[in-house]
């Protein structure tokens, strides 16, 4: 018997700029994990932090020219790098005895800083293409093929690491009151959301899962970091549970796609599977496997058992994060293996996904209904979003994508902010809210609830909020694709959800017992004011003048259709 | 002032002064109340200029501005005027400033009154003066927020109810027409959401029937139209005075606006097809509007009910296809918009000093108070339509009309008329006349604040009830324009007809 000969292990071209947001994030990550572990050594660690940024930087300037003189953009990022190191030194000098606030500033910072680094990976492949005469995002493929920079992967970046972003600003507090302020906190915020945007960037079905795998662990401890209460433990252990379930299933999935295509490239795979020659059977049946697997991830019905009990148990502010950067992220790779990868494919997944949409949706609707945690009200709503959202994936159109993409930043920013709010009136009562304790909240602190309020209209979609520009877009590309039927069941379920949106509005403003809790004094705290209230602006924003937003998500429509 | 965005200001002006109210600290009443009077004063006087500045006896869009907004999905800030819009638009202003007047002492929570009413007044303007779909859509359901507020918050005991009825209903209606929108947007080639891109979309039979059917239901409930009235009575009941007199006189003219300058431009094949159906729709609401009306104990759920059956007229004037019928129904909602506002007025007037609306625990009001009973029966005589004032130059018109083409419903909304004069004569002989007994005993008269917002509403009533020809001058040419293209079809369809006929024939 002989060997296959082996080919000799080729080392890819590793494009660091590509992922250059993750290794923000990760190293953000790692940096405040380290300075929370080092204790009274903080300070030490942080110079020795700052020793190795400063090295990196230095290594970057090298390597690029910048000291030979470079142009000005290959200066830039050294200096960045080393500011960055400069800064942390800095933060940690003066919060060295408050390690919570410093792992808050440095998230934060971290996130923001993300941000940053995807507008200049934005403004670099801008205007690189055109499509029908206007400019879009090229689509690159880098690192052996395993990492795409596009539209869908740059949006759903800024998307994560903004609703990453007002998760820090509301949950300091919170955290800090119910105790579960661990060292760990940060640090797993930023994993998970690194691999969120890995997994927007994910051009491989390996990558795809990997980035699941990351973000999931990460998620699995958040959900039970109140280890106090049980809810918040059996948060954790389903999630866990069904993540694994879900996992495997995609892994099957994949497996079969290997099996089918001899590639687990994405795009690759789809050409292969839309050959003549492909077996039919084992190709429907790792699509199949694969739409479950997204199914569970993005809690389609009926793979949806799991959300209003992981809801409704994790700490609010992670519920809030969970649900907009989590549901951005595996969308965004929802529309990058079935609109893109599978598209040609699409006359075998579409009549199921169709059928998943509209029971996802009325399901969601109905069951949210009948819900008086508000906690798990608003997962059952979760789960009726989704259902809004598949329809952009159905519609397998650059204007489903673009809705898609545009969706996910406007509900990242409502559903935060109503999280948000839940979390400010979960503090004062010390309790999981449910609806009647919020009766009266409207007379006495008229801010806070109109806030709530808001947040709920634009779930609804009602105009003047971006939750109706979102919606807008969705019917559009619906209506365009041909789907007007699947549109009309939108319509019914955004009533029956109009429903119990609205009657937490009645209870807030409109009953005249007020709840026992009613005269508790609300807790003041300037982070969770400015996150709600960055939150809201973004939503009021984007339904005025969705515009400019709109515009990018037209560019960054680029998968290959 | 050439250049001056007057219909912009319009709409900015009250959504201003509602946005300065947000600033005002909640326990200054006097700089809230001043602010919002100020804010809807300023409206009406650039309504004046409108007016001005208003070419009558021409039928296309006046004045009309543009902006670019989300050219990505082809949609624009656009607005214009014509006469159906110029007419609803100066009953709005008209109608908000003696509103306030009418709520100058409310103090529950006065902040977010006054706020959610100058909201209201925005997005309403804002509703008439729209030429993008899209724009409409957004002033249709953003109109809806502060309504719901005004009835779930300031209303009476079953509010809440009221207020969800209300919403959902509304939004019901309101998505199904987006969808409907949407869709004829892409099968006319998807240029644009603007007004005229979307007229004369080839679209099939099939398919013009479901969008019909789609844009009726979000305006038959706004009318409403019987059989999706019932949100309409609760509402009314429990919305504070202001919030009834401005849904009666301003919200449900929606529908008939809808009608005209969606429905018929529109779906004109359809709308002939299903015409004759929506006829009896709008035959039973006047019969069944009346006939429930006169069952009524409380005299503000008469007052509903009676709107029901008056814009059940609306309806017959609209559908029956007839040039002078649609411009009559036009006057008929600016009629409607007076004289029910008034009575919605003053019955809000009365119960602040009695605090009952219970027709049986009246008796002898004319006596206790008489300006009040004289003002009560002038506005009554108004909304039965006698000859002279306001309700018979719209009314007659529509029977006239509908007697051409059709005139089984002329002759059985005529009945109506009859109706009328019968259940709110009766109500003032149960309520005014014999002894003062009961609640009339705490009434007092009408004060002059109060009988100040009633003159000019009575002043209108009289005058377009002797001289309506200004009225009709402007709303003519651009009803006629409506119907004349829908009669075109008509002709068009019979012709047609006429040729298979000729050919089976041969």
């Amino acid at each position: 018997m002989r060997l296959v000969a082996q080919a000799p292990l080729e080392i890819p071209d590793i494009a660091w700029s590509a992922i250059a947001p993750e290794l923000v994030l990760f190293g953000v990550g790692i940096l405040v994990l380290l300075l929370d572990t080092a204790g009274p050594n903080r300070l030490r660690s942080s110079a020795l932090a700052f020793i190795v940024l400063a090295g990196g930087a230095g290594l970057i300037a090298w390597e690029t020219g910048a000291f030979a003189g470079a142009p000005d953009a290959q200066v830039a990022l050294p200096a960045l790098v080393a500011l960055g190191g400069l800064a942390q030194l800095g933060l940690t000098w003066v919060w060295q005895d408050r390690p919570r606030m410093l792992g808050a500033l440095l998230t934060g910072l971290g996130f923001a800083a993300t941000i940053g680094v995807v507008a200049w990976q934005w403004s670099v492949y801008a205007g690189g293409a055109l499509l029908d005469g206007r400019p879009v995002l090229a689509t690159d493929s880098l690192i052996a093929d395993m990492v795409a920079i596009d539209g869908v992967a740059l949006f759903t970046r800024l998307t994560v690491c903004a609703a990453g972003l007002i998760t820090v600003l509301i949950g300091y507090s919170y955290a800090e009151e119910r105790r579960i302020h661990r060292g760990e906190y940060y640090p797993l915020l930023l994993f998970a959301a690194t691999g969120m945007t890995l997994l927007a960037a994910s051009a491989d079905l390996i990558m795809v899962f990997i980035s699941i795998e990351i973000l999931s662990l990460a998620l699995y401890v958040l959900c039970g970091f109140a280890k106090r209460d049980l809810n918040s433990q059996e948060s954790a252990l389903k999630y866990f549970l069904l993540g694994a379930f879900s996992s495997a299933l995609l892994l099957y999935g994949i497996a079969l796609t290997y099996g089918v295509a001899g590639t687990t490239n994405i795009a690759e795979a789809g050409r292969a599977m839309a050959l003549v020659a492909a077996p039919r059977a084992l190709s429907l049946a790792a699509i199949g496997l694969l739409a479950v697997g997204f199914a569970f991830k993005t809690a389609l019905v009926p793979f949806h058992m799991w959300t209003p009990d992981v809801y409704q148990g994790a700490p609010t502010p992670v519920t809030g994060f969970m649900a907009a950067a989590t549901k951005a992220a595996a969308f965004a790779a929802f529309l990058r293996v079935f609109a893109g990868g599978l598209g040609a494919l699409q006359w075998s997944w579409v009549p199921v996904l169709w059928i998943l949409a509209a029971v996802t949706m009325l399901v969601g609707a109905v069951l949210a209904v009948v819900q008086t945690d508000l906690k798990r009200m608003l997962g059952y709503s979760a789960i009726a979003h989704a259902g809004y959202l598949l329809i952009g994936v159905i519609a397998v159109s650059r204007a489903g994508i673009s809705s898609t993409l545009f969706y996910l930043l406007v509900y990242a920013l409502m559903s935060v902010g109503a999280f948000g709010v839940l979390a400010l009136l979960e503090r004062r009562s010390r309790k999981a809210m449910t609806i009647a304790d919020l009766r009266g909240l409207g007379k006495r602190y008229p801010v806070p609830a109109g806030m709530l309020s808001l947040f709920l209209l634009s779930l609804a979609g009602v105009p003047g909020t971006g939750g109706f520009m979102a919606k807008f877009g969705i019917f559009r590309a619906g209506v365009q694709a041909g789907q007007t039927e699947l549109v009309v069941v939108a319509v019914v379920s955004s009533v029956i959800a109009a429903f119990f949106y609205i009657r937490v509005i009645v209870a807030m403003f409109m009953e005249d017992e007020p709840a026992e809790a009613a005269g508790l004094p609300l807790p003041t705290d300037a982070g969770a004011n400015v996150g709600l209230a960055a939150a809201a602006a973004g939503v009021v924003v984007l339904g005025v003048l969705p515009g400019g937003l709109v515009e990018l998500a037209r560019q960054a429509a680029t998968l290959a259709l | 002032m050439e250049g001056f965005p007057l219909l912009t200001a319009l709409i900015a002006v009250p959504a201003v002064s509602a946005l300065l109210i947000a600033f005002v600290p909640a326990e200054r009443r006097d700089v809230i109340r001043a602010t919002a009077l100020a804010g809807s004063a300023i409206t009406f006087a650039l309504s004046l200029w409108l007016l001005g500045a208003f070419t009558a006896g021409e039928a296309g869009f006046q004045l009309t501005e543009a902006l670019p907004w989300i050219p990505e999905w082809g949609i624009a800030y656009t607005l214009g005027v014509d006469g159906l819009s110029l007419a609803l638009v100066l009953l709005t202003t008209l109608i908000m400033p003696l509103s306030l007047l009418a709520a100058w002492e409310h103090a529950d929570r006065a902040k977010g009154f006054f706020a959610a009413l100058m909201a209201l007044e925005a997005a309403l303007i804002g509703l008439f003066l729209a030429l993008d779909l899209i724009l409409f859509y957004v002033f249709f359901e953003a109109m809806l927020v502060p309504m719901y507020a005004l009835i779930g918050i300031w209303g009476g005991a079953a509010r809440r109810y009221a207020a969800i009825k209300f919403f959902l209903y509304t939004f019901l209606g309101g998505l199904f027409m987006l969808v409907a929108i949407i869709y004829l947007y892409f099968a006319g080639g998807a240029v644009s959401f603007a007004y005229a891109d979307l007229l004369a979309v080839p679209l099939t039979g099939a398919e013009e029937m479901l969008l019909f059917a789609a844009f009726f239901i979000a305006f038959a409930i706004k009318v409403p139209l019987f059989p999706v009235h019932t949100w309409l009575p609760d509402a009314h009941t429990e919305a504070p005075t202001v919030g009834s007199v401005i849904l009666a006189a301003v919200m449900l003219k929606i529908g008939g606006y809808g009608f005209l300058r969606f429905l018929l431009p529109y779906f004109p094949n359809a709308t002939i097809e299903i015409g004759p159906v929506i006829l009896v729709l709008g035959v039973i609401g006047v019969l069944y509007g009346a006939l429930v009306a006169m069952m009524q104990r409380d005299i503000k759920r008469l007052v509903a009910y009676s709107s029901v059956a008056h814009l059940g007229f609306v309806v017959i004037g609209a559908f029956a296809l007839d040039a002078t019928a649609a411009a009559g129904s036009v006057v008929q909602m600016i009629n409607h918009g007076l004289s029910t506002g008034a009575l919605f007025l003053l019955i809000g007037f009365m119960y602040e000093r009695t605090h009952s609306r219970e027709i049986a625990e009246y008796s002898g009001l004319a006596k206790a108070a008489p300006i009040f009973g004289g003002l009560f029966l002038f506005t009554a005589m108004s909304s039965l339509a006698l000859p002279g004032l306001n309700g018979f130059v719209g009314e007659f018109p529509i029977l006239l009309g509908a007697y051409q083409t059709a005139p089984w419903a002329a002759v059985a909304a005529a009945f109506g008329v009859i109706l009328a004069a019968l259940y709110l004569l009766w109500a003032y002989q149960r309520m005014f006349h014999g002894p003062v007994e009961g609640r009339s005993a705490q009434m007092t008269d009408l004060t002059g604040r109060e009988i100040a917002v009633m003159a000019p509403l009575v002043a209108l009533m009289l005058g377009i009830g002797l001289y309506p020809a200004p009225l009709y001058e402007r709303v003519n040419p651009t009803v006629e324009q409506i119907i004349a293209e829908v009669q075109d079809h008509r002709d068009a369809a019979a012709v047609q007809t006429g040729h298979a006929d000729e050919q089976e024939g041969q």
